[in-house]
């Protein structure tokens, strides 16, 4: 296992790196720059500025300067926010985007598993209809129509809940972390749905059965184990998904998350921010993608043995 | 049917015990706490770096210059100078600072911290992007281009603590308009400087706790895209004035988000109206919609560098074309009003006596004597515009207007904010969307931009004759005869168009009844220390 994982890592290296020279690279072939502004920007003050952030050097010694620093841990500071460096903007955003996937896991975790279960267990009855289908309607409803018809409802008709914000009134997490987890309960539910489909009609599950365990004990103790995995290989390129996938979330929710920032530096040609953010992304993704094939690894012998 | 109980009891306590909550307009009212919509994050709290209308609200409240914005419009009010006093000639202003301005940290405000702020933002290396306030100060602007070293003979002097000299290079008579604009507030030197050189632009002197400036508010905090909060500086020298306690400033961009956090009561003032509501609430007699005159005008600039539009009478058969009574009805729908002038009726009392008229046939007649009957041989024309619903919008009608009236083909082309500001840029346009707010409350800001060598005329058309009316304008101190000059000014830029008007911004946006104190001008500048709260 551990030659798997340093395999892994391993290949991470030149895959970062590859990312990293063709965000460099493709940022600043992107008409417009970070100064451009409605008011024009006079030619001696657009000389200094370039100046002052290495623009006006050749794009190849931009590049390794800018690799060099990256090898200290220096980002470099945003070019649309002068006073803030991108690790301090990486830093603030960061802690709020990963509580807002946490709590959006864990809505998609316990709708999912919960809806999913249940269908497969109760299969072709209303118990099985009924959230399938809306299971079907969550992964089809974008979440910039779920977020805010659910503010519209609970926030603004019902008065029970704040519209906005995060961390500023009680309760302003609630919404964000429903909106967000609603699409992937909604996979959830059918892949577990799927899974468990298949593991009940395991010859071991019918074993239990005749051995005369309560159906409870044989659908969580003995089915889920086998039935889950599925959920379990789906949840690292979701954890990344849902980090990398929050803006649109962040927009709705006025929340103070990374997506804002990595979005807003893409339309402001913050080329420090734009690579640092793609920089920190990537490793995520690559990072969650391994834990997930090692929970994999650990949940299902058969994996193991065919690696 | 269990489960479902099972799962309706949590949810029902989570979402009662959430309810019943107090809104921050409730409670702001109580506190006198002012809840702010304020767009977008701010670049940052340094005055002489940053630019925009978000870093202008938070530096109204954190900082003051020699004189603040008049909220009930007229001349401008004493700042840090109580008053002033200018010389025959127009050409030396005497500041009388007073005694009783202080910064944040109990400081005294002195002639001296102008003298530096002035010379910090004319330094080069900063990479200020409003230097060009200040270049009506003599000497000003080759200090800023390098051409002389010494600042001693820029036009400021300290003649003691509490007075201010300022010598122009010309008569400038618009010039103490300028001086409650943020790129001629002061900065606190020990303060900036103890946190870098004069030409630092990390600002790490703008952080909550290193924050001083000499405003009627100070700096409590900064949460980045959440939100700034500040408080009342004890030390301001008109703190009796001062009604509010705090001011929250939320940086929200969404403008549906917005309008849902207004409703929540979560803002007493949002920073726009979405695009589509504003007819709906105009319709609904929505109270809280503000729809207020603004200094800015909406134009599609043409570029008279191309074969086609190099003709006077094609740029005017084109604005002809145009009727705005329909756009702003029809399109645009908020209570804009159809512009027939560059400048903005009403910019300090000044009128432009121009017309645009709606008149196809003339358009027509125009188009044909310079070539192009009924559109015949007329290239496919191209309206630039950055994506956005509302320019889109505006751009098809346009677009029909002119194929209908004047028979030539037209294409609309919408582009990412940064590639279309770079294509205006470089000129690789043949017509395309603008606009322009007025920096100050004067036909300058306006007029000024289509000399020659200004970086926003971005139109490649230059006329002597304008450039020197424009000149002679600003070097006359009677301002009858000024607006005169200035009007024919304006008649000749309306008479060759390189630019067509189409409508006058307003501002709509939605406001609390609760405020008090916010009075409609024409800068859209709201003086924090004139609000308050109150419910009727």
């Amino acid at each position: 296992m551990l030659q798997i994982l340093l395999k892994r890592l391993l290949i991470a290296i030149p895959v970062i790196l590859i990312v990293i020279t063709i965000t460099f690279f493709l940022i600043r072939m992107a008409p417009g720059g970070p100064f451009d502004a409605e008011k024009a920007v006079p030619p001696e003050v657009l000389k200094s500025l370039n100046e002052r952030y290495n623009l006006d050097a050749p794009v190849i010694v931009q590049y390794k300067d800018y690799m060099l620093n990256l090898l200290q841990g220096d980002f470099g500071p945003s070019f649309r926010y002068p006073s803030r460096s991108v690790t301090e903007m990486i830093f603030t955003g960061m802690p709020v985007t990963f509580e807002l996937a946490f709590y959006a896991i864990l809505v998609a975790l316990i709708i999912g598993i919960f809806a999913g279960v249940l269908a497969a267990v109760k299969r072709n009855t209303a118990l099985d209809y009924i959230p399938m289908t809306i299971a079907m309607i969550g992964i089809c409803m974008p979440t910039f129509l779920l977020g805010p018809l659910l503010v519209l409802f609970f926030g603004i008709h019902l008065e029970l809940l704040p519209v906005s914000g995060w961390d500023t009134l009680p309760g302003d997490k609630i919404l964000p972390s429903i909106t967000l987890g609603a699409a992937y309960a909604a996979y959830i539910a059918r892949l577990s749905r799927g899974g468990m489909l298949e593991t009940l009609n395991q010859d071991y599950v019918r074993t239990a059965r005749a051995k005369g365990l309560s159906e409870f004990n044989v659908v969580f103790n003995h089915a889920m184990r086998g039935g889950l995995i599925p959920v379990l290989s789906f949840l690292g390129p979701a954890v990344a998904g849902l980090i990398g996938g929050s803006f649109v979330v962040e927009t709705i929710f006025q929340i103070p998350g990374l997506g804002r920032f990595y979005v807003e530096a893409a339309f402001n040609r913050d080329y420090t921010m734009i690579l640092g953010t793609t920089i920190f992304f990537s490793v995520l993704i690559i990072f969650f993608n391994l834990l997930s094939d090692l929970a994999v690894l650990i949940a299902n012998p058969q994996s193991r043995s065919s690696q | 049917m269990t489960t479902m109980k099972y799962l309706a009891f949590p949810l029902f306590f989570l979402l009662l015990s959430c309810g019943e909550s107090v809104t921050p307009v409730d409670s702001g009212l109580e506190n006198q706490i002012f809840h702010f919509g304020n767009g977008t994050e701010p670049q940052g709290l340094d005055p002489h770096i940053v630019t925009g209308v978000p870093e202008n609200h938070l530096l109204t409240a954190l900082c003051e210059g020699l004189t603040i914005y008049n909220p009930k419009g007229g001349p401008p009010l004493p700042g840090v100078a109580e008053s002033w006093d200018i010389s025959p000639d127009g050409l030396i202003y005497t500041f009388k600072l007073n005694k009783d301005a202080k910064w944040s940290n109990g400081d005294p405000v002195t002639a001296d911290d102008f003298v530096w702020s002035w010379k910090r933002i004319l330094t080069a290396s900063l990479g200020s992007q409003y230097p060009d306030m200040l270049y009506y100060v003599k000497n000003a602007e080759s200090y800023h281009l390098g051409e002389i070293d010494d600042f001693s003979k820029v036009g400021v002097k300290a003649i003691d603590d509490s007075t201010l000299e300022v010598e122009l290079r010309s008569p400038t008579s618009f010039f103490i308009k300028l001086l409650h604009h943020y790129s001629t507030y002061p900065v606190h030197k020990e303060t900036v400087l103890k946190f870098g050189p004069i030409d630092d632009r990390y600002g790490e002197w703008t952080r909550p706790g290193n924050f001083v400036c000499n405003g009627p508010f100070q700096l409590r905090s900064w949460e980045l895209n959440k939100k700034i909060v500040v408080e009342r500086n004890p030390f301001y020298w008109d703190a009796d004035e001062v009604k509010l306690n705090e001011m929250h400033f939320y940086p929200v961009q969404n403008e549906s988000t917005e309008d849902r956090m207004f409703r929540a009561g979560q803002l007493h003032v949002t920073n726009v109206v979405p695009l589509e509501k504003c007819p709906v609430y105009i319709e609904e007699n929505n109270p809280n919609l503000r729809i207020e005159p603004y200094m800015g005008t909406y134009f599609y600039r043409t570029n008279t560098t191309i074969d086609a539009l190099k003709d006077k009478r094609v740029r005017k058969a084109l604005a002809f074309a145009i009727n705005r009574k329909q756009v702003v009805e029809r399109v645009s729908k908020c209570g804009q009003q159809p512009a027939y002038s560059f400048t903005p009726p009403g910019s300090d009392g000044y009128f432009p006596e121009t017309s645009i008229p709606f008149d196809p046939d003339l358009a027509k007649t125009l188009l044909s004597e310079a070539g192009y009957p009924s559109g015949k041989g007329f290239p496919k024309l191209e309206i630039l515009f950055n994506t956005q619903e509302g320019h889109r919008k505006i751009a098809l009608a346009i677009q029909q207007m002119w194929q209908e009236n004047l028979g030539i083909e037209v294409e609309l082309v919408n582009q990412d904010w940064k590639v279309y500001l770079s294509r205006e840029r470089v000129g690789d346009f043949q017509i395309s969307r603008a606009g322009w707010i007025g920096d100050y409350e004067d036909p300058n800001t306006f007029l000024d931009t289509l000399r020659p060598n200004r970086g926003n005329n971005k139109t490649g058309w230059e006329n002597p004759k304008y450039d020197e009316l424009l000149s002679l304008a600003n070097r006359t101190i009677d301002r009858d005869k000024r607006y005169e000059i200035l009007n024919e000014a304006e008649k000749l830029l309306i008479d060759e168009m390189p630019i067509i008007p189409i409508y006058t911004y307003v501002r709509q946006y939605q406001l609390s009844s609760d405020v008090k104190g916010w009075y409609p001008n024409f800068q859209d500048i709201h003086h924090p220390k004139y609000i308050y709260l109150e419910r009727d």
